[in-house]
């Protein structure tokens, strides 16, 4: 059963004297447990696709399912709880917020659920045990390193035990050695379970993933599994 | 999630410390403003209504006109009222109680080593009366004290104090212009009248006393006649008939001038009780402008706060905050930094009152209303001025907000 179907979706942004079509009615199911690596240069879409995928911006036609949900017709409000609820996100930057501490940043989904300061500091705590920060709870994001922090953002991802991971570009802010390190994280959670897409431009990232989709001109050019996918899965 | 949010925006203002002091600093200006101008104005109020009711009420003065016309000349001092006059208004309808008295200069007043300069009123006990003046300490002296011209006083409390200190003064003897006077009581205290003068400093004497043996008069010359009328509703026709019985005693023809005055207290107090009124609305709506003004730095200081943060919004929506939570969050800020400007302006401002009241003499009343006002205005200030932003952070995209640089 599909976590993700998205059909026919066509996004266009006003440009002066018309509009651009940045998608031009693309179509995708991915299935709870995949793990899919979303390729392609700069404009070729893939961002903005990954942006409607994450309910952050709003397609101008065609129609998409998130967990049987139906996006298009919910309200702002209504997104920011599918968001909260069903997605976590990993962004090129990080994006932790510098003025609160690590554990406060990871639990911050969890305020805008509605959960008591106490859980919020427990399940965080977990978190920051499970990626290896244990000792930082109290540590500010400028005070550890890039790999640290994209940990900690992972964890923040994980809060909510989403069903979907979107990583936008996850390792583009990080040496190699480091972005082995995530990459190793995200294959631990895909193998607990956990969908995974990811947004990268390079092919040795995408390589460790399942399933590659290659944007171009806003279309999907290329859907096949990768060679780690035979190698995880041999052809019997 | 209130106390996180709470956390939340001080640890934002925290961030910014100067600027929210700043911030903060223009609602402090504009509440103890708003505290001290409405203190100065109430009291201003508070010192008119207290001399409005050391006066008495329904009070009527009548006394001569400074100046008459006879024979097309201006003559200053001519005309006079008389304690015949007096006795005349005494049997008109409406009147409750007529007191004549003189009001000459200041004199010295000496009690052994100790003297004062005092004004002494020659009056009829019904002076008292008419002034709802009372006596706190001994007795009154009568009309045969007046016929007689007996030489009694009764003095004022400031009187009291400066020349016999703690003892009791009620039976001694002060000597006004070189003669004995025995001190039957003393009266209570009154405070300032409408024309600023400490009345605590009068002595008054049977009326006849003052006319024949301190002033030399004859002929029965009074300076003022007061007179109270039964009730606030007689006042007009009390007057009328005034007029018309001073007009007729003092021959005055058909077509000429009025050679007396009648002042109607109570219209004159008003008038004072207005204008304190206006002067007070004055002052607190100028005081209201620099509130405004505070509030006004505080929506600038918000809109700026809320453009510096996009990129964090963009964060929060991207997790999951909805644009209550947004919208809460900022408004929080706004009110927090309104109301913690607010507490310390409150306190300023009573400082401020303090001060004024200690070495500008002046009469300031705090009331707790005032205070609780100025704290309301400041909350709603801090809401109203704080939405505009917190809305506008609320209705991000958040796509847009997470790619603003």
């Amino acid at each position: 059963m599909s976590v993700i179907r998205v059909s026919d979706v066509v996004k266009d942004y006003p440009i002066a004297g018309g509009y651009y079509r940045a998608l031009q009615g693309v179509s995708l199911e991915i299935a709870q447990g995949e793990y899919v690596a979303i390729m392609g240069h700069s404009g070729s879409g893939k961002s903005t696709f990954m942006n409607l995928l994450g309910c952050l911006d709003r397609y101008t036609q065609g129609r998409y399912w998130l967990n049987s949900c139906e996006v298009g017709s919910l309200s702002r409000n209504e997104l920011a709880q599918l968001r909260n609820r069903t997605l976590g996100f990993v962004f090129q930057g990080f994006n932790l917020l510098s003025r609160m501490n690590l554990a406060d940043n990871i639990g911050l989904p969890l305020v805008y659920a509605g959960v008591s300061k106490a859980e919020r500091r427990r399940r965080a705590q977990a978190l920051l045990d499970r990626v290896g920060l244990g000792a930082y709870a109290e540590s500010h994001p400028n005070q550890i390193s890039g790999g640290q922090q994209q940990r900690v953002a992972i964890a923040r991802a994980l809060i909510n035990q989403p069903r979907v991971l979107l990583a936008d570009e996850p390792t583009g802010n990080l040496d190699s050695q480091t972005s082995e390190e995530i990459l190793a994280i995200f294959r631990q959670l895909n193998a607990d379970g956990i969908t995974i897409v990811l947004v990268t431009h390079e092919a040795d990232v995408a390589a460790h993933a399942l399933r590659q989709v290659g944007f171009r001109d806003g279309r999907i050019v290329r859907d096949e599994p990768t060679a780690e996918a035979g190698r995880r899965s041999p052809p019997c | 999630m209130l106390i996180a949010m709470l956390g939340e925006a001080w640890r934002a203002m925290g961030a910014n410390r100067l600027r929210s002091l700043l911030t903060m600093l223009g609602m402090v200006i504009g509440v103890g403003a708003v505290v001290l101008m409405m203190a100065v104005g109430q009291g201003a109020q508070y010192a008119v209504k207290q001399s409005i009711s050391a006066m008495g009420s329904n009070l009527f003065i009548v006394s001569a006109s400074l100046s008459t016309t006879s024979g097309g000349v201006r003559r200053a001092g001519a005309a006079k009222i008389t304690v015949a006059d007096a006795e005349a208004m005494m049997e008109l309808p409406g009147v409750e109680v007529v007191g004549q008295s003189l009001h000459p200069a200041p004199v010295q007043v000496i009690h052994g080593q100790a003297n004062w300069t005092a004004s002494i009123v020659g009056a009829v006990p019904e002076y008292l009366d008419a002034r709802s003046w009372d006596v706190v300490s001994g007795s009154r002296f009568t009309e045969s004290d007046v016929k007689a011209a007996t030489r009694v006083a009764l003095i004022g409390q400031n009187v009291g104090r400066k020349l016999f200190g703690d003892e009791d003064p009620v039976g001694k003897v002060v000597r006004i212009k070189q003669q004995p006077f025995v001190v039957l009581g003393v009266l209570a205290p009154k405070g300032q009248s409408l024309d600023g003068r400490d009345q605590d400093d009068s002595i008054i004497v049977p009326l006849v006393t003052a006319q024949r043996k301190l002033f030399g008069q004859t002929g029965g010359g009074i300076n003022m006649i007061m007179v109270k009328a039964e009730s606030l509703e007689a006042m007009p026709s009390v007057e009328q008939e005034m007029r018309a019985l001073l007009r007729q005693r003092h021959r005055i023809r058909e077509g000429m001038e009025n050679d007396f005055s009648i002042r109607d207290l109570t219209a004159t107090a008003n008038t004072a009780a207005e204008t304190a009124k206006v002067m007070s609305m004055l002052l607190g709506s100028i005081a209201s402008v620099s509130l405004l003004v505070g509030g006004i730095g505080i929506m600038n200081i918000m809109l700026v706060s809320v453009t510096e943060r996009t990129r964090e919004i963009g964060i929060r929506m991207a997790l999951g905050a909805r644009e209550g939570a947004i919208l809460a969050q900022f408004l929080l800020e706004a009110i927090i930094m309104s109301v913690i400007g607010c507490v310390i302006g409150l306190l300023l401002g009573l400082v401020g009152a303090e001060l004024f009241r200690r070495f500008g003499n002046t009469t300031v009343v705090v009331s707790g209303g005032s205070a609780l006002v100025a704290f309301g205005v400041a909350l709603s200030v801090g809401v109203f001025f704080g939405y505009y932003p917190a809305r506008k952070a609320a209705l991000l995209d958040p796509i847009e907000a997470l790619r603003y640089q």
